[in-house]
């Protein structure tokens, strides 16, 4: 497994899609080896001590039986940073990789290029090494960067290559996209495919892939136990909650256009925008400019229990995307007893009944909704009820089951 | 002896327009749409049944016969869209042989949350039929065969009525059969005509499925189950939505083939015969009383009111839409009246309808909205523009 992200490192959907799917393939008892890229030495949280005698290249533990972890030296990071603390948080995790890397062995010593195509080379090259040293029946990549990568594992041990896109470059950059990333992604993408119905139709489209080739395959939604709000969603204003990167992916900006709309009909609702990315300035300043700067908070990015507060304070959780393949944090809103507002542009929409969807661009249907929410606590409530006993079926297990039939099917097509 | 009583039920609403909470016009309605339906059904099934059924009756002089419950939104929107319908059941009740029942003008559960308003729509639709068709109803129907006790109380109350119609499942007959009359308690006149389901789905429901056991079904073969009835039962009670000639089952299923055989086929034997709902009533005694407490209705397969009122959305929009009856009829303006009475049609609440997983088919089939979140909200917004061109009329103070 070609992945990304591992707690406690995780930052992102793509990060926590390859860790829920593992550890369910774990849990169906997959002998899985996740090479993961990291730019810093991993370090364990307390009680999970590096076992004696293994060095840095080799194998962690990871409290799973089935699941080896296998750190390579490696800047690659899943998300582009945008112009703000995720970014210098970025650069100055590249600098420490830097010294890290140039401090161990020679084995290890990485020289990477000043570019993302001589680090996605570079990576595709130390996963070549690793995978001399390793016994598998199959590779699977998530997303182009790591595509390369599979492809020359494959070629090399004669192994089926399975890819996962959970992003498309139509879905990062819209109609602008990167010539050299589109040409990986189809590349990596004539092999097998799993996805979401709609990044399927993408793929379909817009990468030539025969259809019989692209399998879907939903993500699933993680239940820990604490799932009922604990503060009381009580107080005159209500609340409506943007969370996730703020970029153009994401659609902020019509989920700004949108509050104004709604503030027209209404006083006492408050917006929230939680998250980091490249818009994160225009977002600010176009929420100043509608003239509703101060019915608009900007959280930047939250972890743990900051998400979990921010959910509990939530009468509305939005996702407005403008292209969005899944979109798990729906699903998470629901797990937190928050109903949901999607757009129509994802995959969780064509997937899911329990959920208000609507066009990202149509404000006006969008700020419609918002007040019905707000305003009829049967709505909210239906929602609430019915929509977590949905989300309650996006079982990881059953993502993993799937994956499992693909790869049985692509054995059997070598 | 066995009488054949068809039923038929006739009926569109009126489909709201997408209606956001910015809107602010008093046109709730997507006339487009409506005219477009009622176009189309007309063409698809109530000019060539009503045609077909007009041939049969004067083919058989007299022997064959039928009855209808046409809402009176339906019938304000044929006189729009499609008048020649309105023709052909002129027609039709000229022919001596077709009987009108009486319903709520607005095809509306209003009975559940205004017993004043019921008795207003009944009456305006039982005038309605003797405005239409010459006839006053002797025989009352409710929206979707929503029946109890209290209902037949308040039915022979308003008066004029020598029966009432209601499903016959198997919950509220218990051992007993469909196939006779009955009567409801504490009433003294008002005879009950109870659906046979069996016979009456084996047309409207399972006619064209090709994995049914008795797929195809012919008209010599379904005068055969009715014959079976002679010896232990009256009558045999066909209650069917009439959108199934040439709607549901298109007309290349060969339901309009079987249409044309069936009278022949069941007055082939000596006994049978057919009627309308009013000489079932005349005809037959009472054998017995059903008690029916709860709710009943000819909808899915919970015979319950379920798919207008199972929700918490459907339950807050009926509730609205009725605490707004004071304000309406103190305001005095017969369009908001109107309007508001438009809104009480069933199939409004029917698209709030979140039981998908099992009746999924027929609801979805009858659905204007993508969800019924949607249909809510639309909904709500209407009620709410109403509300507040109420208020702006009522009197100082009243409001």
């Amino acid at each position: 497994m070609l992945g990304w992200e591992f707690p406690p490192f995780i930052s992102g959907g793509l990060g926590t899609a390859c860790y829920g799917l593992t550890k369910a393939m774990d849990r169906l008892g997959m002998p899985v080896t996740f090479v993961l890229p990291r730019a810093m030495p991993i370090r364990f949280a307390a009680g999970e001590e590096l076992p004696s005698g293994m060095e840095m290249s080799e194998y962690y533990q990871t409290g799973m039986r089935h699941v080896r972890l296998r750190p390579i030296p490696s800047t690659l990071v899943p998300y582009r940073p945008g112009e703000s603390y995720g970014g210098a948080q970025w650069r100055h995790a590249k600098s420490q990789a830097g010294s890290a890397l140039l401090e161990g062995p020679e084995s290890q010593r990485a020289i990477y290029g000043p570019d993302i195509r001589a680090e996605v080379h570079r990576y595709a090259l130390q996963v070549m090494k690793v995978a001399e040293s390793e016994e598998f029946d199959v590779i699977h990549a998530h997303d182009w960067m790591t595509f390369p990568a599979g492809i020359a594992v494959a070629t090399m041990r004669g192994k089926p290559l399975v890819v996962q896109v959970h992003s498309t470059e139509f879905d990062r950059s819209g109609e602008h996209v990167n010539q050299y990333v589109y040409d990986i992604e189809r590349q990596g993408m004539h092999a097998a495919t799993l996805v979401s119905n709609y990044t399927r139709n993408i793929i379909i489209n817009r990468y030539g892939v025969p259809p019989e080739k692209v399998e879907v395959v939903y993500n699933g939604v993680e239940f820990n136990g604490h799932t009922e709000a604990s503060v009381p969603r009580a107080g005159p204003d209500k609340t409506v909650l943007f969370l996730g990167r703020v970029t153009m992916q994401k659609g902020p900006e019509y989920f700004l256009f949108a509050a104004k709309r709604v503030l027209e009909k209404m006083s006492n609702v408050k917006f929230v925008m939680a998250g980091d990315g490249d818009m994160l300035y225009r977002s600010i300043e176009l929420a100043a400019n509608l003239g509703i700067g101060h019915k608009v908070f900007f959280t930047r990015f939250l972890r743990g229990d900051d998400v979990d507060r921010a959910y509990q304070m939530a009468d509305l959780y939005v996702m407005p995307s403008v292209s969005e393949p899944f979109g798990i944090a729906p699903l998470e809103a629901l797990q937190h007893n928050v109903p949901v507002l999607v757009s129509k542009t994802s995959g969780i929409a064509e997937a899911f009944r329990n959920a208000l969807k609507v066009d990202f661009w149509d404000i006006n249907e969008m700020a419609n909704k918002m007040v019905a929410v707000l305003r009829y606590p049967p709505l909210q409530e239906m929602l609430r009820i019915e929509g977590r006993k949905e989300a309650l079926r996006f079982r990881w297990e059953d993502s993993a089951a799937r994956v499992s039939e693909i790869y049985q099917r692509a054995m059997s097509i070598m | 002896m066995a009488s054949v009583c068809f039923y038929f039920q006739v009926h569109q609403p009126y489909r709201l327009r997408h209606y956001t909470i910015f809107d602010t016009g008093n046109d709730y309605f997507d006339n487009h749409k409506n005219a477009e339906i009622c176009r189309k059904v007309a063409k698809k099934c109530y000019l060539p049944a009503n045609r077909l059924f007009l041939d049969l009756i004067r083919q058989h002089g007299g022997r064959f016969k039928i009855s209808y419950s046409v809402t009176g939104i339906l019938l304000e929107q044929l006189r729009e869209y499609a008048p020649k319908v309105l023709d052909s059941f002129h027609e039709l009740a000229d022919t001596g042989c077709v009987e009108f029942l009486a319903e709520t003008y607005y095809h509306s559960l209003s009975y559940l949350y205004s017993p004043r308003e019921f008795a207003e729509q009944v009456e305006a639709h039982r005038q309605l039929m003797y405005d239409l068709f010459g006839q006053t109803p002797r025989v009352f129907r409710n929206t979707e065969l929503i029946y109890n006790n209290s209902i037949a109380q308040a039915v022979e109350r308003i008066g004029g009525f020598d029966a009432i119609l209601a499903e016959g499942a198997d919950h509220i007959l218990g051992y007993r059969s469909p196939n006779y009359v009955y009567r409801p308690p504490n009433c003294s006149k008002l005879k009950l005509l109870l659906k046979n389901y069996r016979l009456s789905d084996d047309i409207a429901f399972r006619f064209s499925n090709r994995g049914w056991s008795e797929w195809p079904l012919g008209a010599d073969k379904f005068a055969q189950w009715v014959n079976t009835v002679n010896g232990n039962g009256y009558v045999v009670n066909l209650f069917i939505d009439y959108e199934t000639f040439g709607e549901h089952q298109w007309e290349d299923t060969g339901i309009f083939e079987f249409l044309r055989h069936l009278p022949i086929e069941i007055l082939k034997h000596p006994d049978n015969d057919f009627k309308t709902p009013s000489e079932v009533a005349d005809a037959y005694e009472a054998v017995d009383v059903v008690d029916v407490p709860y709710y009943v209705s000819w909808a899915d397969i919970e015979r319950d009111l379920s798919a207008w009122l199972g929700n918490a959305m459907q339950h807050s929009a009926i509730r609205e839409l009725y605490r707004l009856e004071s304000i309406i009829k103190a305001a005095g303006d017969p369009e908001i009246l109107h309007h508001w009475r438009q809104l009480q049609t069933s199939d409004h609440l029917y698209y709030m309808c979140t039981k998908w997983f099992a009746d999924g088919d027929v609801h979805k089939y009858f659905n204007p909205y993508d969800s019924p979140y949607d249909s809510y909200i639309n909904y709500m917004n209407i009620l709410d523009n109403l509300r507040v061109r109420c208020s702006a009329l009522a009197p100082a103070g009243a409001a």
